[in-house]
């Protein structure tokens, strides 16, 4: 009896170490790629298990962003159409890609978030309960940017920002299943600060306008520990509503400050009414204006070449062109299907989904630990601003940052002509550490 | 140290701003009091007077032909609606009138954005008040100062209409009780059609006269109508006197809490309202009004 149940036990070890072996040599023949050991996490396999996969695109259509979110949808669209299509452009940022992405059609819905980050969740949760979305998108406030990234960890469901310019972010509220292209408030502070220095000088007050929320007092905070490197002084910090209806109280008080500078963070149609309302209170006579984070249509928004020598920090302005070959691509992509030039809502809407697309590609697998581990790798990719890639900590990619003037109306070259590049900073050098914010990603599964 | 300076530039502003709010709720007060219906789409009738106005400036070029434009236009438009919608509600309850003009400034709202989209639009003041203007204390713009007096004569003719002539009185003895004045072999719902009409002047005239001040977009009128409903409530519902208070003391809250912590000016407003509420549930000059 006691023989047999060694000779058992005998066999069981054998066949254990055997399944042992097996299991650690299958990852390096299946490589990257998921198979059916994979417990289903958040909408897989059921998102991608038939011939197309969905996007869940929440963008402000309405309220004091939905001029920012419309141009946004317009690259999100665009990205999608060349991504089905296996366009030119697409392959040269994935070059895996053929079409679709791994072969299944992109589809995608469209809800309205009004910038709200209630209205956002709403929505893109019924779009991965009706939908098994696989990714979402879309954000043009930060706010709403935070709140999908919780969803993206809290539901397993991938989650690729829009525009969002707050610390917050990538940075203490980052997640695992949550990646951003644009930069940080603090990366804009960096680059923008010692251009604001050289124009203006040391030693400088400034008055701050910002919005009530985690964009506003993260760029703001940002912009004033940099400037005060060089011994500037912050004279006012008007904080306002997201929407606020008129800016005069607030101006009279930057009016009354005795402030150099105006340090507008507003962004928006907010960032359009407080520049207009402070030519209206004569302040941009006696004060010189900077847009730490800039927006897209603002100069030919706020008009009357109001923004003539404002100095911003931006992501992409369509001149770069020039410089940038995939840029010139885009570009005239862009205005062939909506006849404008693109702002960089619309270049980073873009670059958001080519980028995914990348990733998917190179993963192999809808799998999402295997996607964002596909992010991680660090891989140098091609883009719309020239070589960049994922920073694997904090889940921002690392790319360059453009600095902007304002050009008089007289200066102008074409009706699109507002900003002159005054240059093109590499990203890394201006970013803080990875953890210089408290990121702490979570887990994969 | 109190910046005696700021304060009394944010006194004065207080006072602009005031005048604004005034205008917009006296529209809004008015139609409540003698129809009953609380109107959701004020905010958005006071967009489109705007945006009437900035299509009669792209047009001809002139200040005046635009707030004239925009004013007759939102007359019409209130008519209209009277006549072909809200008249078929008056006996309804409050909650299906509610539905009903929120259901209509949505698609007033929408209406702009197909066809002006959500860029901003821009009317600049008529030559004469344009630029700056010094006050000692501070400088101001032109165009607002200007306002106070635009707004003072509009108010004016409101209070002359709704206190010196025979409409008026007949719409003051619909405010206190509408059975009684069709009782009198009036036809009444001939004078709501008026001020509806009258009210939706008042929006539209408040639109386009605000143009130059703040930029049009579609749902502009979203933040105004808020501020309104506060006024009006402050004030007392209903009362035309009431919204020109509740608008000035709207305004110097705005404009004097902003001056110590921007970030509370409009949870003031609210916390202002919510004292008048508990202190005189009517309002400051309102009585109880018709069920």
């Amino acid at each position: 009896m006691s023989d047999k149940i060694k000779d058992t036990g005998r066999r069981s070890v054998l066949k254990a170490g055997a399944a042992l072996g097996a299991g650690l040599a299958l990852p390096s023949v299946f490589s990257g790629r998921a198979f059916a050991a994979n417990a289903p996490i958040g909408t897989w396999p059921a998102g991608s298990s038939g011939s197309s996969v969905f996007i869940g695109i929440t963008v402000p259509r309405t309220g004091s962003y939905a001029l920012q979110g419309e141009d946004e949808l317009k690259g999100y669209q665009l990205a999608v159409e060349h991504i089905n299509s296996g366009h030119e452009l697409i392959r040269k940022i994935s070059p895996k890609t053929k079409k679709g992405v791994l072969g299944k059609e992109v589809k995608y819905g469209v809800a309205d978030s009004a910038a709200k980050p209630n209205d956002a969740v709403q929505a893109q949760q019924r779009f991965i309960t009706e939908n098994k979305a696989i990714l979402m998108t879309g954000s043009t406030s930060s706010a709403v940017a935070v709140a999908l990234n919780k969803l993206a960890q809290r539901e397993k469901v991938l989650y690729v920002a829009g525009i969002s310019g707050s610390n917050d972010t990538t940075g203490k509220d980052c997640v695992r299943y949550g990646f951003r292209q644009c930069f940080y408030g603090q990366t804009a502070a960096a680059a923008i600060g010692p251009v604001l220095v050289k124009a203006f000088g040391k030693n400088k007050k400034a008055a701050y306008m910002t919005p009530d929320y985690t964009y506003g007092h993260t760029v703001t905070k940002s912009m004033q520990d940099y400037l005060a490197t060089a011994g500037w002084t912050t004279a006012t910090n008007q904080v306002s509503p997201l929407g606020a209806p008129d800016f005069s109280s607030y101006l009279l008080n930057v009016a009354n400050s005795g402030a150099d500078v105006l340090i507008n963070v507003n962004w928006g149609h907010d960032a359009v009414l407080s520049i207009q309302q402070a030519k209206q209170f004569g302040i941009l006579e006696k004060m010189k204006l900077a847009v730490p984070y800039q927006v897209p249509f603002l100069a030919r928004e706020v008009g009357g070449g109001l923004l003539a020598d404002v100095y911003a920090a931006t992501d992409f302005w369509w001149t770069m062109e020039d410089k940038f070959p995939l840029a010139k691509m885009f570009v005239a992509e862009f205005e062939k299907k909506y006849g404008y030039k693109p702002e960089w809502g619309a270049e980073n809407a873009y670059m958001q989904f080519a980028l995914w697309a990348e990733a998917v590609e190179n993963a192999g697998s809808f799998y999402p630990p295997d996607i964002i581990k596909s992010y991680e790798a660090g891989r140098k990719i091609q883009s719309l601003v020239g070589e960049v890639y994922w920073r694997a900590e904090d889940h921002t990619l690392v790319r360059p940052v453009v600095i902007v003037k304002g050009k008089k109306p007289a200066a102008m070259k074409n009706k699109e002509d507002y900003w002159d590049i005054v240059q093109i900073d590499p990203g890394l050098p201006l970013m803080q550490k990875p953890d210089a914010f408290g990121c702490n990603p979570g887990s994969y599964t | 140290m109190v910046n005696w300076s700021n304060f009394l530039s944010q006194l004065f502003n207080g006072l602009v701003l005031g005048a604004l709010l005034a205008l917009i709720s006296s529209g809004l007060t008015i139609i409540y009091g003698t129809l009953g219906v609380l109107n959701l789409a004020h905010g958005a009738m006071f967009m489109l007077g705007g945006y009437a106005g900035y299509v009669a400036y792209e047009w001809s070029g002139s200040f005046l032909v635009a707030v004239v434009a925009g004013t007759l236009f939102l007359g019409v438009v209130g008519v209209l609606m009277e006549r072909l919608i809200i008249r078929h509600f008056y006996s309804r309850p409050h909650e299906d009138q509610l539905l009903l003009t929120f259901g209509l400034s949505i698609c007033m709202v929408e209406l702009l954005r197909y066809f002006f989209t959500s860029m901003s639009k821009t009317v600049p003041p008529p030559q004469m008040f344009s630029g700056i203007t010094s006050l000692g204390i501070m400088f101001y713009p032109t165009y607002r100062l200007a306002l106070v007096g635009i707004v003072a004569v509009a108010l004016l003719v409101l209070y002359f209409v709704l206190y010196r002539t025979r409409l008026g009185m007949i719409v003051r003895a619909g405010i206190e009780d509408s059975v009684m004045v069709d009782s009198l072999g009036i036809d009444v719902y001939r004078v709501f059609m008026v001020v509806f009409g009258i009210g939706a002047m008042a929006a539209g005239f408040a639109g386009i006269v605000n143009a130059p001040v703040v930029s049009l977009t579609p749902d502009g009128g979203e933040a105004i109508l808020v501020q309104t409903f506060v006024v009006v409530v402050i004030g007392g519902v209903g009362s035309f006197p009431g919204a020109i208070l509740g608008g000035l003391i709207a305004g110097e809250i705005i404009s004097l809490t902003s001056m110590v912590n921007p970030g509370y000016a409009y949870v003031m407003l609210f916390a202002a309202m919510t004292l008048v509420l508990l202190v005189r549930p009517h309002g400051l000059l309102g009585t109880r009004g018709r069920e």
